[in-house]
């Protein structure tokens, strides 16, 4: 096993983990200032992909997908808060569960009947393709690589409308306390659709990049929001850090995992059942890896230990 | 309560009438649709314990469903090919006998429930269902890439698996086989809620202060009420996969744990009928949207959002105007 | 003198920074009521919840018939003999009033709790449950879901379920919150019988309750007990007129 394979798998696990966090962070917002659980934002992401594929083919321009992808993927988030969600805000966990298993039906197969069953491909423009060659000669993806650079800058970017904006004042009042912010005479309904807009756009952004590495498909969001559930619980619910370094911690390990352990298993046995053993492993090392936070941190990494 | 009860008689009733209709009228497909919905009503009699009576929302049920229908398939599938499955020192002779399969799957759904049960249910509320859904998926991710078992292509049982007395391959008999352990389930269910166990884990749903502070531990009837759960879930997974002579991945996946939850918010949660009413009315609309249109998930999805947001009791609600289950 | 019931050994809370509690110790001895009264904020939720189990104190201990209890759970000290209510009515909506007391008989009897035969058909512990309904005038509607009840029957109700539990010590958290002067009359004398059973911690705003039933009363402000005696020695003292009745009053 070579240093420098070994350094493209991070790599790759940090493109993960930034995807990851534009999936979890939309997740954990809408968790914490509305206090509802969303199944359907896997489907946000996949109408953010389908939107950007769409045009894409259309015009020929990645940029304009890319906008496309997040203004549809707002539009639909504010229309589907608007005329569904935010009937669900003062329900149990379990009807906001069924509710939003009921949206993603309808989106999967509102998109298979418009789009039909076969996968869209978005492909990679010009000036991001190729590989381009890191300090050390590793040879790595340009796309990935601006992938895991533009997670950053979101990250960063969310980072600071919650700081600093009056948006994100009243998101934290929101987190803190609902009948606050209420009294500080801001438009609850309002700032809950932006609020659930925001987190729909960042998932079909999500949705969007990693289009074009992976085709476009109906079903796609499904595993990812599983996955961006996982990175929640270990980051603790409701907090953005948190989201951030579970996304890495989920993303490195389940790359890494894929990676190392069939060599691992290779030392002591046979090539093939090596790998069978090593890949079976590796698809449970992050629920593993949930599974040992949860039993030293109930609430999460960054949870609030209430 | 007695309106409830009719409506049980009525829909156990009905489901047995479909059948009779069925098999005089020679339409053992109709007979093998009827078969689906007293399995599927019997998985969802499992999660109503763990969801009507210890409102521990889980969506991973699919794993003891899963479970269960590998545990059919890999005795199954030794059975069939000879060879004894070892695990390390231990020699498993594989069986097709229904009884050794049930038992089987039981104790191995068991096992995963209690394992699943002590890490989710360290927590509570939105985490148990996050974290209970992470946990079908891994079992689904693992049994895609195990590629003993036939991997993501699944495992088939040429001859379904045989029970004493019985010719299982008749479907008339498999159902009834089926029926007799979802009326059992019923019965079980029925017994549960009003023994002390059953008290206790509704209290402890209720109020789980209460429940503490008469010195009951809260989390310790979870956890055995979500084994029990698993238990029967696992064991109409079994059922299934002998149903389809098949087992894949598919079982583990989260739209079914999805589906099962449907079942009981379709049927009304808590009821001890509402999984027969939902699995029935899944069925139903299965068979017919799916005639009339290949997008019938989205009348599905309509219809959930329908019941959901106007009307939370369910179709046994509905029918006995009250919405919640005490009695 | 014998053994206090239950005692708590300077017992410190913070929340950030607040100091919920300040260094708390007090007792409850056998035969008498106790009561702690104090304004709203004092801390003596915090301090109810430290003596039950539910919250964990920084540092100090608690006692329970002189057993260091500080590490056990909510339900291990309700076994051991803590009978308690709570300030927002705690019980099972859905289920009968019977059902409620019931619960408490089985979890006091340390059974193992079946999965078959109906709770109802264990004739011991269903008529020990009946008895206390009957203590608190009940058990006419032992039938009927507890959500039906009035607000003063839940109290009665609450205090019922601690009753079947036969506890070494009742910790009622403001029992006759909420109710008219004809309800706390009825809690007052239902109290008042109730003291020959086991010794009552009682926190409770109402101060002629208070003065009407307790043996000896501590107050507490700030987090801190400010005095403690008997009730005589707390109308007398100036502090306790300074820090607390005289706002009231």
């Amino acid at each position: 096993m070579s240093l420098m394979l070994l350094i493209e798998q991070v790599l790759n696990g940090l493109q993960l983990g930034v995807m990851l966090f534009l999936m979890a962070s939309g997740l954990t917002l809408v968790f914490g200032v509305m206090g509802l659980i969303n199944l359907a934002h896997g489907s946000l992401y996949m109408v953010g992909a389908f939107a950007a594929a769409w045009v894409a083919a259309a015009t020929g321009s990645f940029l304009l997908a890319l906008a496309a992808a997040l203004a549809a993927a707002a539009a639909a988030g504010a229309i589907v808060e608007v005329v569904v969600i935010r009937r669900l805000y003062a329900r149990d966990h379990l009807d906001q569960v069924l509710a939003t298993f009921a949206l993603i039906l309808v989106f999967s197969e509102g998109t298979r009947w418009i789009f039909g069953s076969f996968p869209l491909y978005l492909n990679v423009p010009d000036y991001l393709a190729g590989p381009v060659t890191l300090p050390g000669g590793i040879e790595y993806p340009l796309y990935r690589l601006s992938l895991i650079g533009v997670g950053g800058l979101i990250a960063c970017a969310l980072y600071l409308l919650i700081a600093r904006t009056r948006l994100g004042v009243q998101i934290r009042a929101g987190e803190a306390d609902r009948e606050m912010i209420a009294a500080l005479g801001v438009d609850i309904s309002k700032l809950y659709t932006v609020v659930f807009a925001l987190g729909a756009a960042l998932a079909g952004l999500a949705g969007a990049l990693v289009g074009t590495i992976q085709s476009v498909q109906v079903g796609m969001g499904e595993p990812v929001l599983i996955l961006a559930f996982v990175v929640i619980v270990i980051g603790g619910i409701g907090s953005i850090k948190g989201a951030f370094v579970g996304a890495l911690l989920v993303g490195l390990t389940d790359t890494l995992g894929a990676f190392l352990l069939p060599q691992l298993f290779g030392a002591f046995m046979d090539v093939s059942s090596a790998a069978a053993v090593g890949s079976a492993l590796a698809s449970m090392l992050i629920y593993l890896l949930m599974a040992a936070v949860l039993f030293l941190r109930p609430r999460g990494l960054f949870g609030d230990t209430a | 309560m007695m309106r409830e009860r009719y409506i049980n008689a009525a829909l156990l009733g009905g489901l047995l009438l479909v059948v009779f209709w069925a098999y005089t009228g020679d339409e053992p497909f109709t007979i093998t649709l009827a078969t689906r919905v007293a399995i599927l009503a019997l998985a969802g009699v499992g999660l109503n314990i763990a969801l009507g009576q210890g409102g521990l929302v889980s969506l991973g049920h699919a794993v003891f469903f899963g479970i269960g229908g590998y545990a059919m398939g890999i005795l199954a599938s030794h059975a069939q090919s000879y060879q004894p499955l070892t695990l390390g020192p231990l020699v498993i002779e594989g069986t097709k006998s229904m009884p050794l399969i049930w038992l089987t799957a039981m104790v191995a759904s068991g096992i995963a429930a209690l394992l699943i049960g002590l890490v989710s249910l360290r927590t509570g509320g939105v985490y148990f269902i996050m974290i209970t859904l992470a946990f079908g998926q891994m079992f689904y991710y693992f049994a895609i890439s195990w590629p003993a078992y036939g991997g993501e292509d699944g495992l088939s049982i040429y001859v379904r698996n045989g029970f004493p007395g019985l010719n299982t391959l008749d479907p008339i008999q498999f159902f009834g086989l089926c029926f007799a352990l979802l009326l059992a389930a019923l019965a079980f269910h029925a017994a549960f809620k009003h023994a002390p166990f059953g008290l206790a884990l509704n209290a402890a749903r209720q109020s789980p202060d209460r429940a503490q502070a008469v010195g009951l531990d809260p989390t310790r009837l979870r956890l055995i009420a979500f084994v029990i759960s698993g238990v029967i879930t696992g064991l109409a997974g079994a059922l299934f996969a002998d149903l389809n002579r098949f087992v894949s991945p598919t079982m583990f996946s989260w739209q079914l744990s999805g589906e099962l939850l449907i079942f009981i918010i379709l049927g009304g949660t808590g009821r001890l009928c509402g999984p027969v009413a939902g699995a029935a009315m899944f069925i139903a609309l299965e068979h017919w949207l799916g005639g009339l249109s290949e997008y019938w998930h989205i009348y599905l999805g309509a219809l959930l959002l329908g019941v959901v947001l106007f009307a939370p009791g369910g179709l046994i609600g509905i029918a006995t105007r009250r919405e919640a289950a005490h009695d | 003198m014998t053994e206090p019931v239950i005692e708590t050994r300077a017992l410190c809370k913070r929340f950030g920074a607040l100091e919920a509690s300040r260094d708390i110790s007090l007792d409850l001895r056998v035969g008498e009521i106790h009561a702690v009264i104090g304004p709203n904020g004092a801390g003596k939720s915090t301090l109810i919840s430290q003596i039950c189990g539910g919250l964990q104190p920084d540092s100090g201990e608690v006692r329970l018939m002189g057993r260091d209890v500080t590490g056990w759970d909510v339900a291990a000290r309700a076994r051991a003999g803590i009978g308690r209510t709570f300030q927002v009515s705690a019980l099972a909506m859905e289920d009968t009033v019977l059902q409620n007391a019931l619960l408490g008989a089985f979890g006091a009897s340390g059974r193992r709790l079946g999965l078959f035969r109906p709770a109802l058909r264990y004739r011991d512990l269903r008529s020990r449950a009946l008895a206390a309904l009957d203590r608190v005038g009940l058990a006419g509607q032992a039938a009927a879901p507890a959500a039906e009840l009035s607000h003063g029957e839940r109290r009665r109700l609450e205090i019922a379920i601690a009753l079947t539990l036969a506890p070494r010590a009742f910790v009622l958290d403001e029992p006759m919150a909420g109710l008219g002067s004809e309800g706390t009359k009825e809690i007052t004398n239902l109290l008042n019988e109730l003291r020959s059973e086991a010794p009552i911690l009682l926190v409770e705003h109402d101060m002629d309750a208070v003065f009407a039933l307790a043996d000896r009363i501590s107050v507490l402000v700030y987090g801190q007990v400010i005095a403690t005696g008997a009730v005589e020695e707390i109308r007398a003292n100036a502090e306790v007129r300074a820090a607390y009745l005289g706002d009231s009053a």
